[in-house]
């Protein structure tokens, strides 16, 4: 079985909720994937809907370029909504 | 104990018997499955059956009275008092034995709690409807596996065919009329067992054949875990296990 090729496991865990990547597992096909997913992912409700998606279709970015890609956004701190005064009333932000 | 047979007690005692006993084999899998998907999808349906189990040994406890409790029944009475089917005290043998064991209970449990969502027993019909999503699932994943495995490799076709014909005799105990059902089915609590065949049949011929499997030509059926009358030597053992502590240590609570 563990040569069956492997997954990527997205759940909802509720309406109005985006899917979120929960983890991976081993499955023969599509079918499978998703009763597997069900079984070790959903048994305490965690979600509403299942995505699966065959890891060899994922593409990565690589952890070399990593100075590249994510560094040259650490000093442009006015990308953040950080300098507005916000009244006292609006919460969440 | 003194059993009746026109009430629902010896009834309910089947039901909760034959989930409770199949359950205990499912969970022999935990730590011991193939892969750690299918040990947890495994354990995920021994732990529904189990609970179904205590649903039906609650009501089945208020009905003896006498302060009876669920753990009672399940932990208190011996092999001749069991009313499972045979089928489901068969060891779980390889994955496949395992698998084919629960396909055929679960093509029957399938129709059985549909028809039980209609009982006259308000309370048999909540259970019914609450397990009936359950083992929905259960059907759908050991039919897929019985696909999978007869459809796939010579070796796990063969071993397949192997647990077929040897599963195959204890089948025919899920679709014989006993006095006691014909004493249920009079009251409409449930429907008479040779009403199931054909649905169970329908599906076990869909599904067989799309695992390239072959129904098993025999029509000798093994008989006596629902009457009580014997069990296989398989039962007394799951029992030790299952009872030694509350035996050891009457009364204990977990």
């Amino acid at each position: 079985m563990e040569s069956l090729p492997l997954w990527e496991v997205f759940i909802r865990s509720k309406q109005g909720l985006h899917h979120k990547h929960v983890g991976s597992l081993h499955a023969a096909d599509a079918e499978m994937a998703i009763e597997n997913a069900r079984d070790v992912y959903c048994r305490r409700n965690e979600g509403v809907s299942i995505w699966v998606v065959e890891s060899k279709y994922v593409t990565a970015s690589n952890p070399e370029d990593s100075e590249s890609l994510y560094d040259p956004a650490k000093d442009k701190i006015y990308r953040h909504p950080t300098f507005y005064d916000l009244p006292d009333e609006v919460t969440h932000i | 104990m003194t059993v009746q047979t026109d009430t629902p007690l010896e009834y309910l005692l089947h039901l909760a018997d034959n989930v409770l006993i199949l359950g205990h084999r499912l969970s022999e899998w935990c730590g011991h499955g193939p892969v750690l998907e299918q040990d947890i999808a495994l354990t995920n349906i021994s732990l529904d059956l189990v609970g179904q189990a205590r649903m039906y040994y609650q009501y089945a406890a208020e009905i003896e009275g006498n302060g009876k409790t669920e753990d009672d029944l399940a932990y208190l009475r011996d092999v001749p008092e069991f009313r499972n089917f045979l089928l489901t005290e068969q060891p779980n043998g390889d994955w496949g034995q395992t698998i084919v064991r629960q396909f055929l209970f679960d093509a029957w449990h399938h129709p059985l709690l549909k028809a039980l969502t209609e009982s006259s027993d308000q309370r048999i019909a909540e259970v019914a409807q609450k397990s009936l999503k359950e083992v929905t699932y259960h059907l759908r994943y050991s039919s897929e596996w019985v696909i999978r495995l007869g459809d796939g490799t010579d070796e796990s076709n063969r071993r397949m065919n192997t647990a077929l014909d040897m599963l195959w005799p204890y089948t025919g105990e899920l679709f014989t009329d006993t006095p006691m059902d014909m004493a249920i089915h009079k009251k409409e609590i449930a429907p008479l067992p040779s009403s199931i065949h054909t649905q169970w049949m329908d599906t076990v011929t869909e599904v067989l054949n799309r695992a390239t499997l072959t129904i098993p030509n025999n029509d000798w059926a093994q008989s006596g875990g629902k009457t009580g009358q014997w069990h296989t030597e398989h039962l007394g053992h799951i029992l030790a296990e299952m009872q030694w502590m509350q035996r050891a240590y009457p009364n204990m609570q977990w």
